[in-house]
């Protein structure tokens, strides 16, 4: 019977073990290695000259960047910083909020900590569904992300993709028309592997922005882990020792 | 050198000596540790209690640096939470014990309640012991609805929008009542202020004080133990319990083995899975508090579910409030509405049994219903087991009462 309750409450903890984002409507899985340097040194870039127009990461600062990913004072200076000097700076932009309502209707999110609110497999999915939409205000529209306010600003790269629909009908028996997948109807720059290599880039970026201390976490919790299971056996030792004549 | 250490070692005594004269010191220790005597034969459930004690320590020594660099205004709560992230030397490892110690904090203690519960740690003598561990539970549920307010992201506001609005249900004073809390017309920085305040001193303060309300009464008492026996019915010449052992060296050198497995499983999280899936840091607590956008979803932290489950599963708000209310008080009327001459599991007939496992999947249940969208499933489902987890209470008298309980033996086995 005890054993019965103690598996009961094993299973109290068994939610903990899952994904709390269990209506994820992710269908791309990001392919996520903060180890990789040079995959986020191509997402630095790509985050710097595409996505810093309009969105900051104003927690973020350049050198802690550069530290992290292997990237020179000089080249950080000449290639990844355009809108100020100091690289103690944070990625912060010129638009201003107002100007930015203005012209998107709302003001570009900071991503700091976009890949912890939305998930990589939601950000790699959002850069994959844009589609061409004449009824909103950019043309595009998104899967991910319906009715988004942003114009697909990797176009150039991955070219336009247009929706193909299908019938499908509804349990009350009329009939609905929605997307069932995207096809390229304007090649990019890149082809479909170059594009989503360049995505999952920019994905690993974000990921490593969203917490620029993890990888420093894992080395030290590695370290922890062994120090408290060397100094499990001694404890244990310890205890039996003092036990050995409770009988 | 042997003159020497016993020239050190009289000097030691009579510095003892000199503190015992004018301070309880050996005393105290002789009473709390080295001469209290605690049933030899604990298990796995014994090791919660020192463990909450251990949890409680770390969330404030987190707590006490936390709060040399948070900034408890609307305007830079989120942003100086990331500042202790990145900026902050080892912030980022702080703030983590701290956020994984609270949903470590509710683990340990439900584990903790739920051995009272299985050894019926909470009949006479220990219904005072018991009474201040759910003042304990009570505060501690305070203080972390409290604090998770602070990183001011999207749960946090609207999960404390939510949370107070709830007084609002309460007839004539409720919307007055709502708005002297929040100390504005919605969730705002005046709210935060007194939020940090209620979080970091008043709160902390209540809560030390009951532990040592709690660590006293159980002194007192003393331990109970899987087989639910009273070891002073038994001494020796000295009258130390026959079953008992000193809590020093004993249950300390035991404890620390609990502590270093723990300290493994908690390390676990703070530095390989620190959102733990997105049960312990939810995802959408780091979007930014934003007064004019409500979240399409709002739960609370998974250790409130169960209860948020309750409340849902009312049709009425103030119902719902009540209910929700009654689900966490009524563990007060155990000593009392528990009539089984019996304390523990072991001996315990299969009506108690069969309503404690009833009870325990309820709970879990309606954790896991509480996290979920409500849809009429969800309600129906969350009225279900909300039914159950309150029959478990109101039962009681009458199961416990004739339940067929096995003899029980004059000594712990």
């Amino acid at each position: 019977m005890e054993r019965i309750i103690f598996l009961f409450v094993i299973a109290l903890l068994w939610p903990l073990t899952g994904s709390a984002t269990s209506s994820d409507p992710s269908v791309y899985k990001a392919d996520v290695d903060i180890t990789d340097k040079a995959s986020l040194q191509r997402g630095a870039r790509i985050f710097v000259n595409y996505c810093m127009g309009c969105h900051s990461a104003s927690y973020m600062r350049y050198n802690r960047m550069g530290d992290d990913l292997g990237i020179e004072e000089s080249i950080l200076q000449s290639n990844l910083m355009f809108g100020t000097e100091k690289s103690g700076d944070t990625m912060t932009i010129a638009m201003q909020k107002e100007d930015a309502e203005k012209f998107f209707g709302i003001a570009a999110p900071d991503l700091s900590v976009i890949a912890r609110s939305r998930g990589a497999d939601w950000l790699f999915t959002y850069f994959m569904t844009f589609y061409r939409d004449d009824s909103r205000p950019f043309g595009v529209n998104n899967l991910a992300f319906k009715d988004v306010a942003m114009p697909h600003v990797l176009w150039e790269l991955q070219g336009i993709q247009k929706p193909v629909f299908k019938i499908i009908e509804r349990e009350d028996g009329t009939q609905q028309e929605v997307i069932d997948h995207l096809e390229l109807e304007t090649p990019g720059l890149l082809d479909s592997d170059g594009y989503q290599n360049t995505v999952n880039d920019l994905v690993n970026f974000l990921v490593y922005v969203g917490e620029p201390a993890q990888i420093q976490r894992r080395n030290v919790g590695v370290i922890v882990i062994l120090y408290l299971l060397v100094l499990l056996v001694i404890v244990y030792l310890l205890k039996k020792e003092y036990w050995k004549d409770i009988h | 050198m042997s003159k020497l250490i016993n020239g050190g070692v009289k000097l030691l005594n009579n510095t003892l000596g000199w503190i015992d004269d004018r301070f309880p010191l050996t005393k105290t220790w002789n009473e709390h540790l080295a001469q209290y005597y605690a049933p030899k034969n604990f298990n796995f459930w014994y090791y919660f209690g020192s463990l909450a004690l251990l949890v409680l320590v770390i969330q404030f020594v987190t707590g006490i640096w936390l709060t040399m660099y948070y900034k408890p205004s609307a305007e830079h709560a989120f942003a100086s939470v990331e500042y202790i992230m990145r900026d902050v030397e080892w912030g980022w490892w702080i703030r983590y014990m701290h956020s994984t110690g609270a949903s470590a904090f509710f683990i340990v203690i439900y584990l903790h309640m739920f051995r009272a519960l299985l050894y019926g740690s909470y009949k006479r003598p220990r219904e005072l012991l018991w009474l201040t561990g759910m003042f304990i539970y009570l505060i501690l549920m305070a203080e972390a609805f409290f604090g998770y307010l602070l990183p001011w992201g999207q749960m946090s506001y609207w999960g404390a929008q939510v949370i107070i609005s709830l007084f609002s249900a309460i007839p004539f004073i409720g919307p007055e009542l709502a708005e002297w809390i929040r100390g504005d017309y919605v969730v705002s920085d005046v709210t935060l202020n007194r939020f940090f305040s209620f979080h970091v001193i008043a709160v902390p303060l209540v809560l030390c004080g009951l532990v040592g309300l709690h660590i006293f009464a159980l002194h007192e008492v003393g331990s109970n133990n899987p087989d639910g026996v009273e070891i002073k019915k038994y001494k020796d010449a000295n009258g130390v319990p026959l079953d008992g052992i000193p809590f020093h060296p004993y249950y300390t050198v035991k404890d620390i083995v609990g502590v270093v497995v723990f300290l493994i499983f908690f390390c676990l999280v703070v530095f390989f899975n620190p959102e733990m899936g997105g049960y312990f840091l939810e995802h959408a607590n780091f979007i930014p508090a934003d007064p004019l956008k409500t979240p399409e979803h709002i739960a609370p932290v998974w250790y409130f579910t169960p209860f948020y489950a309750i409340l849902r599963a009312v049709p009425d708000k103030l119902g719902g409030v009540i209910a929700m209310g009654a689900s966490t008080l009524i563990f007060m009327a155990l000593p009392w509405i528990d009539r089984s001459p019996v304390k523990s599991i072991r001996y315990r007939g299969w009506k108690y049994r069969t309503a404690l496992t009833m009870f325990v999947i309820s709970f879990v249940v309606l954790g896991w219903l509480g996290m979920q969208v409500a849809t009429p499933n969800v309600t129906l489902a969350s009225r279900i087991f909300t039914v159950i987890y309150f029959l478990f209470f109101l039962l009681m008298p009458f199961y416990t009462a004739n339940d067929t309980d096995k003899p029980v033996p004059d000594r712990v086995t």
